[in-house]
């Protein structure tokens, strides 16, 4: 596909003002703002495409990435992101340093402060812990997963990844499968997809279902072939292994074979349905890679493309209010 | 030296024995109430009589409080004997009665001693300690509950750790009822409630936090009513917190098994949406419940199900606090914010006045058998005079307690301590 990319001053002109001084859930926004980011990311993918990908809309902000947990996927994608708008950006792993010294998150993050940078990209394995850096910091907060609430970026993204591939997001039957209750992934879609009109169905053993799930605006199945039947859209979550703390399931193969998705099982879904994975994939165990590298099918590498220019977004429209300040 | 004798004057009196709610006066000497009338005035005062007019204000017995934490022994920077002691005074609370989970525990007769000769020493309000049912409150081997009660705990318990082992919690039960000696107890299940920092529900689930069903709580009561039945011993059933239990402790006073049970004031005043943005003075033990849950709380307290409220103080202090959800500790203080949270449900219409102030007073202090509580002549004289509508807003920065993580923290309430009276003497005056 040769797109045409649109030129700096247009792309400036449509990153409009974040609506808010951090982005820490999907409730951040409205769908008009969603459709707005989304218009926006769509420049960036054209320009990502392009030999230069650089454009100045952060020329002189700083970027910090800190995360506490460890992620290459999310982390990288922040960085090219900020990277590619001329951020000044730098990578911080407490993990390995302060936090074994005693140093808390709020140290942590009056010590960043201190610094003066202008947006703090973080991940924390603590649910509500985005939430409480952005009361102690000056700067604006992005929330790249905080435990087991939230990861909105990665709901822009598979949003956009949706819309690209079938015109819209609003009307969709998408179905996600898998472990729901540990995951942020699954939460910030479901705010984000119901919000935006489509028709979320969650898919998965009780044991992997938050409580009380159905009043969150879905359909809930506990059978993987009828969770999928007539769906566009089958998102996969990770089965994430170093959450399980006791036995959820009763063994890696009987997973795969209940709930992991092959072909056969693809068959249900609606003529044309796309797979996706927020990534990384335990092949075998929630997804077969006969289903995961089929690009006819698979939308999984386009969610990290569209990571990126998501993330653009998210960052020119958070440094666009900035500018207003 | 005794104290100046004391006469409140045109008082509103609260008598929890009788239930008497009406006008009234009281003279105070030697420690103990000297004279009660239900005429706003009193006769042939000597002159040497400081008179207090009490303009209308509750004039009822201090509030016993069987369920405060502090830090001494072992972390003294939460909070002391003496800090919680100072906060006690000032919300009009007289006695309390301090946790076992201390360190070093209170599981030894020479730890009880030193809790009562640091409270001596403070000379406030009076510091009783409940002694841990089993060694390091581990739930494994009974500590010396004998030689503790002896030497002056007043009920035992292992303050936040569930009693896992059914053979122990029997044998507890039957051992100190042959004392008579009371166990408390709060009902856990350890697995169900494994890490949980609120209760499983939608809200928690939206949250992303580690939560508990109630179930947890339900089935730990179950247990214990067994237990009890077993035994015949009397058991405290510490902070009941939703409806399903209180319907299992329902059917047990039905069936007159010798059962009490205590509610916190938190549970009575906040519902599991009062943690919002992740706020972290709101992370409890138990973890706060649906709002359907309190509501069916303060019915139980107002039926008399519920026999006792707890301020449930537990100071923690800001680096305990300042983290994630799941990673803080729980609790929060109550000591200075107990008797304006309670008279909140009266201002709303949920209960009278003397059976809320009978929940704080008499009812704790026939549980433990202290002779307080009562307006009676010879009662000692620990009393609370209090403007009860007078508005207040909570500054947690400004309460006396060494930690500041109150969950009223911000709260418009109704209900100012004016005078607080111990043994006769006067230990706080605002």
């Amino acid at each position: 596909m040769i797109t045409i990319a649109p030129g700096i001053d247009e792309i400036r002109a449509r990153a409009a003002p974040f609506p808010k001084r951090h982005f820490l859930s999907v409730t951040d926004l409205d769908p008009v703002q969603v459709a707005s980011l989304l218009d926006l990311a769509d420049d960036f993918v054209a320009l990502n495409r392009q030999k230069s990908k650089k454009i100045d809309l952060l020329k002189g902000r700083t970027l910090i990435n800190l995360f506490f947990e460890a992620s290459t996927r999310t982390q990288s994608s922040f960085e090219l992101a900020g990277k590619r708008l001329g951020a000044d950006v730098i990578n911080m792993s407490p993990r390995a340093s302060s936090i074994v010294k005693g140093e808390t998150l709020i140290d942590t993050a009056v010590t960043l402060n201190a610094m003066q940078p202008d947006i703090l990209i973080i991940r924390h394995g603590s649910s509500g812990a985005a939430s409480l850096l952005s009361q102690k910091v000056d700067c604006s907060v992005v929330n790249a997963g905080d435990g087991q609430h939230e990861h909105p970026s990665q709901a822009l993204l598979d949003a956009l990844s949706m819309r690209r591939a079938f015109g819209r997001v609003g009307g969709l039957i998408v179905a996600i499968c898998g472990d729901v209750a540990h995951s942020r992934v699954a939460r910030s879609n479901v705010a984000l997809l119901t919000m935006l009109g489509a028709q979320v169905r969650v898919v998965g053993p009780p044991t992997l279902m938050p409580a009380d799930v159905h009043r969150w605006g879905v359909e809930v199945h506990h059978d993987l072939k009828s969770g999928i039947e007539g769906a566009q859209v089958v998102m996969m979550l990770r089965l994430q292994l170093e959450r399980m703390q006791g036995a959820l399931v009763p063994s890696m193969r009987e997973y795969f074979r209940l709930w992991g998705l092959d072909r056969e099982k693809l068959a249900r879904a609606a003529p044309g349905a796309k797979v996706m994975h927020p990534g990384p994939m335990n092949r075998g165990v929630e997804i077969d890679s006969d289903v995961a590298d089929d690009l006819s099918i698979s939308l999984i590498q386009d969610q990290v493309e569209m990571g990126v220019a998501v993330r653009m977004a998210v960052l020119a429209s958070l440094a666009a209010r900035l500018d207003n300040r | 030296m005794s104290p100046q004798p004391l006469a409140f004057v045109n008082a509103r009196l609260v008598d929890p024995e009788s239930g008497y709610d009406g006008p009234g006066a009281l003279i105070v000497a030697e420690g103990v109430i000297a004279d009660v009338s239900h005429e706003a005035a009193l006769a042939g005062l000597s002159p040497d009589v400081r008179v207090i007019e009490a303009a209308g204000a509750l004039l009822c017995p201090g509030l016993i409080d069987l369920r405060v934490k502090t830090g001494e022994p072992g972390s003294e920077p939460k909070e002391t004997l003496k800090s919680a002691a100072r906060a006690a005074a000032a919300g009009g609370v007289t006695s309390i009665v301090v946790q076992p989970d201390t360190n070093p525990v209170i599981d030894d007769p020479a730890v009880v001693d030193f809790i009562l000769r640091r409270a001596r020493d403070i000379e406030l309000v009076h510091v009783y300690p409940a002694g841990a049912a089993t060694k390091g409150c581990q739930g494994a081997g009974m500590a010396e509950i004998g030689l503790m009660a002896e030497a002056g705990c007043v009920y035992v318990t292992d303050a936040d750790h569930p009693i896992v082992d059914s053979r122990v919690m029997r044998r507890l039960l039957a051992y100190a009822g042959a004392l008579g000696i009371l166990v408390a107890h709060r009902p856990a299940d350890p697995w169900l409630s494994a890490g949980a920092s609120a209760t499983e529900g939608e809200f928690a689930g939206r949250l992303g936090l580690s939560a508990e069903p109630v179930a947890a709580e339900t089935i730990m009561l179950e247990r214990d009513i067994a237990l009890v039945e077993l035994t015949g011993s009397r058991m405290m059933v510490d902070q009941i917190s939703a409806a399903a239990p209180l319907e299992r402790l329902a059917r047990a006073k039905d069936a007159r098994l010798p059962l009490l049970a205590t509610a916190s004031i938190n549970h009575l005043s906040f519902n599991e949406i009062d943690i919002g943005d992740y706020r972290t003075f709101c992370k409890l033990v138990p973890p706060l419940r649906a709002e359907t849950d309190r509501s069916a709380l303060i019915d139980a307290l107002a039926s008399g199900l519920v026999d006792i409220v707890v301020s449930a103080h537990a100071p923690a202090p800001a680096e305990d606090k300042r983290l994630p959800f799941d990673e803080a500790a729980p609790g929060a203080i109550g000591l200075e914010t107990f008797l304006s949270a309670l008279l909140t449900l009266y201002h709303e219409g949920r209960m009278p006045l003397a059976r809320l102030i009978h929940a704080a007073t008499l009812a704790p202090a026939k549980a433990i058998g202290l002779a307080a509580g009562r307006i009676a002549v010879g009662a000692p004289a620990d009393l609370l005079l209090a403007d009860i509508d007078a508005p207040r807003l909570i500054d947690a920065e400004t309460l006396i307690s060494k930690s500041k993580n109150s969950a009223f923290d911000g709260r418009r309430l109704q209900g100012v301590v004016r005078m607080t009276l111990v043994d006769g003497r006067v230990v706080y005056e605002a």
